[in-house]
């Protein structure tokens, strides 16, 4: 029995077989061979079985995700019969008689090398799509099994270095019970998703792969972020009254769904959710979501090869803004650049990403783009109870300008005789330092702030999050971001608007004490955070809080925050 | 032999998708099919040839087949072009 420690990235216990998303050895030697006919026998078979694999994997991939995302499977279907890749290994077989594994990996290089030498992005990415396809013949040649998520037909947990957008989009929600990685935080890809899927996850173990193997009994702890492999039966059997114990408080949580989150001492907060698609109202309501304070709308730009139309995104809003009922939702504008890159923009690679063209920049650059987005938002206005914000405002200047551009449009389509909401809101992401320290004079413009922490933080600290060895910097309790933050909140109050926070350290449990001290008017978190937050503001007074909030502020170090804070919550 | 001049007019020119359906369309003919653009001449019948050729918006390409039933391939191609929006 082995034991990992790791980060808690989504709440819960899971307990069930191993299932390595893990690369197999895929190395070999190049042999000379006797028999170049049952050579390319040998080859014709691993790529009929590599065929037949993908024909399942395309089957499964449109009815679980539509036939647009299975789309690629045919592709890859249509590299494996190319005539200009099968003939050249069978010739090379046959002329040079080298195994087919050389023959193979020869071929291929040359068009992954051709495909990477063209100067336009997106056919560059085709050279990840032809290794990918050959890796598969390669395995079945090697006779090593590559892994299939989505082929997965039993309870599993998933065991990997890291899960990203395309793994975790084949992955079966039904039998995926939980999941484990190497590296990763809490605010990392992984983690968020594994939220909104409600799924266990513990993340930034190091050596889950190493340790794990396929089949190993797993439980992943997702409360105290640990992984236990092979545990004990006493072990387990103690681990199945965790989880009923978490089920329990559940069930007590969820009484609070229909509450208004009120402290002991009779302040209201509003507590929203994050969401990416309109499918993910669903967890807002069975969550007691009191609106949506971010609606990342980057998902309707991602995984395609070209602009959503003004069309699908107008029905994509009209279905959130319908399915909140009137509940207030903030549509957050295009926020795409940094480790969110669209290959068919094609725009230029940055030496850093985060501080380069990305965000609301992007959009005053590229106003086509811009202008399509807020006309189906202003279509969309009049649904329900559109909030809009822009992302990445580091100067008045930038919100001006954005803000005159959604004008325009707003009279444009008025003088076409279309209906626009008479009130939209319309303010900011605070996450560059340069805006929170300015924001006084923000908030005389702005009608709300909504805190980005994830950002906010890895500005304030000069520490890129996708960094491991940096990874020490995120602190949202360090005395420098609280008092940025309570900079922002106070401008925001000064001239009667309201503050809101969407990073990950809104549905923190030692944040939100802090919070609620500072006067915070909207939490938003993910959809699974909000009820065990509502538990936990209804048992705080806010006096308490503000009196803990004198203290914090003025405290050295981020472990002294935490101590005050868990002094003063007990 | 049977061929046919065209100028693409989609967005993203001949990207994954439309090259996958032009493929799938070539495959299914016995001709020897190729595909002409900017003086490169590849098979239609391999995705890799039709991708490498990095066919944009505006682009003029010329489509030429040779056997039993090239006019029928031809014109099926020809069909798949206009039914997706592809070429003119």
């Amino acid at each position: 029995m082995t034991f990992l420690n790791g980060i808690a990235a989504s709440n819960g216990i899971a307990i069930a077989k191993a299932y390595r998303m893990v690369e197999p050895d895929l190395s070999f030697e190049q042999k000379k061979i006797e028999d170049a006919s049952s050579e390319v026998a040998r080859f014709r078979d691993a790529m009929a079985k590599a065929k037949s694999e993908l024909e399942i994997i395309r089957d499964r991939a449109k009815v679980d995700l539509g036939p647009d995302k299975a789309a690629i499977f045919e592709a890859h279907l249509l590299v494996l019969s190319d005539p200009e890749l099968n003939n050249p290994i069978e010739d090379k077989i046959g002329s040079e008689n080298v195994n087919a594994e050389a023959a193979l990996k020869e071929t291929a290089d040359m068009f992954v090398m051709m495909f990477e030498q063209m100067d336009n992005e997106y056919m560059k990415e085709r050279a990840a799509d032809i290794r990918d396809v050959t890796k598969r013949v390669l395995a079945h040649l090697l006779d090593v099994q590559l892994p299939n998520p989505s082929m997965i037909a039993e309870e599993v947990i998933i065991v990997s270095e890291d899960l990203t957008p395309s793994d975790t989009a084949q992955l079966n929600r039904q039998f995926v019970k939980g999941f484990t990685t190497n590296i990763g935080g809490r605010t990392s890809h992984s983690a968020i998703m594994a939220r909104s899927l409600e799924i266990p996850a513990v993340v930034g173990t190091k050596t889950a792969t190493e340790e794990i193997q396929n089949g190993d009994l797993v439980i992943v702890d997702g409360l105290k972020g640990e992984v236990h492999i092979n545990p004990t039966p006493e072990l387990v059997e103690q681990y199945k009254k965790v989880h009923e114990d978490f089920e329990t408080q559940k069930a007590e949580w969820a009484k609070l769904v229909n509450e208004p989150t009120v402290s002991a001492d009779g302040h209201h907060v509003e507590l929203a959710a994050n969401i990416g698609t309109p499918k993910d109202l669903k967890g807002v309501k069975e969550n007691g979501g009191e609106g949506v304070g971010l609606y990342r709308t980057e998902f309707l730009y991602m995984g395609r090869d070209q602009l959503p139309t003004e069309e699908e995104q107008f029905e994509a809003y009209k279905a959130v803004l319908e399915g909140m009922e009137g509940k207030p939702v903030v549509v957050r504008t295009l926020d795409i650049g940094g480790d969110k890159e669209l290959p068919y923009l094609e725009l230029p690679k940055e030496m850093n990403p985060f501080l380069g063209f990305r965000a609301i920049r992007l959009c005053l650059e590229e106003q086509g783009i811009f202008r399509t987005q807020l006309k189906a938002l202003l279509r969309a206005s009049v649904y329900g109870n559109l909030k809009i914000m822009f992302p990445m405002i580091a100067t008045l200047d930038e919100f001006r300008a954005a803000k005159t551009i959604l004008e325009e449009e707003k009279q444009k389509l008025i003088s076409e005789g279309q209906k626009v909401a008479e009130k939209i809101e319309l303010g900011i992401m605070v996450e560059i330092p340069s805006t929170a320290v300015l924001a006084d004079q923000f908030a005389k413009e702005v009608d709300f702030f909504s805190i980005g922490t994830n950002d906010l933080i890895q500005y304030t600290m000069a520490a890129d999050r996708m960094n491991q060895r940096v990874s020490y910097l995120y602190q949202p309790y360090s005395p420098s971001i609280l008092r940025l933050v309570k900079m922002v909140i106070d401008a925001a109050h000064a001239e009667g608007k309201w503050a809101g926070m969407c990073g990950e350290m809104a549905g923190d449990e030692t944040a939100i004490p802090i919070l609620l001290g500072l006067g915070l008017d909207e939490f938003s978190m993910s959809a699974t955070s909000i009820l065990k937050a509502r538990s936990l503001i209804k048992n705080l007074q806010k006096s308490d809080m503000e009196k803990l909030v004198q203290q914090v502020l003025n405290m050295q170090t981020t472990d002294q925050v935490i101590e005050a804070v868990n002094a003063a919550v007990k | 032999m049977a061929e046919k001049q065209f100028t693409v007019t989609a967005d993203t020119g001949i990207h994954a998708r439309p090259a996958t359906l032009l493929v799938q369309t070539a495959s299914r003919f016995d001709s020897e099919i190729n595909l002409e653009h900017k003086g490169k001449t590849v098979n239609l019948k391999s995705i890799m040839g039709v991708m490498s050729l990095g066919i944009g918006k505006g682009a003029e390409i010329k489509i030429t087949a040779e056997g039993s039933d090239a006019n029928d391939a031809l014109n099926s191609l020809e069909e798949t072009l206009r039914k997706e929006g592809l070429a003119e």
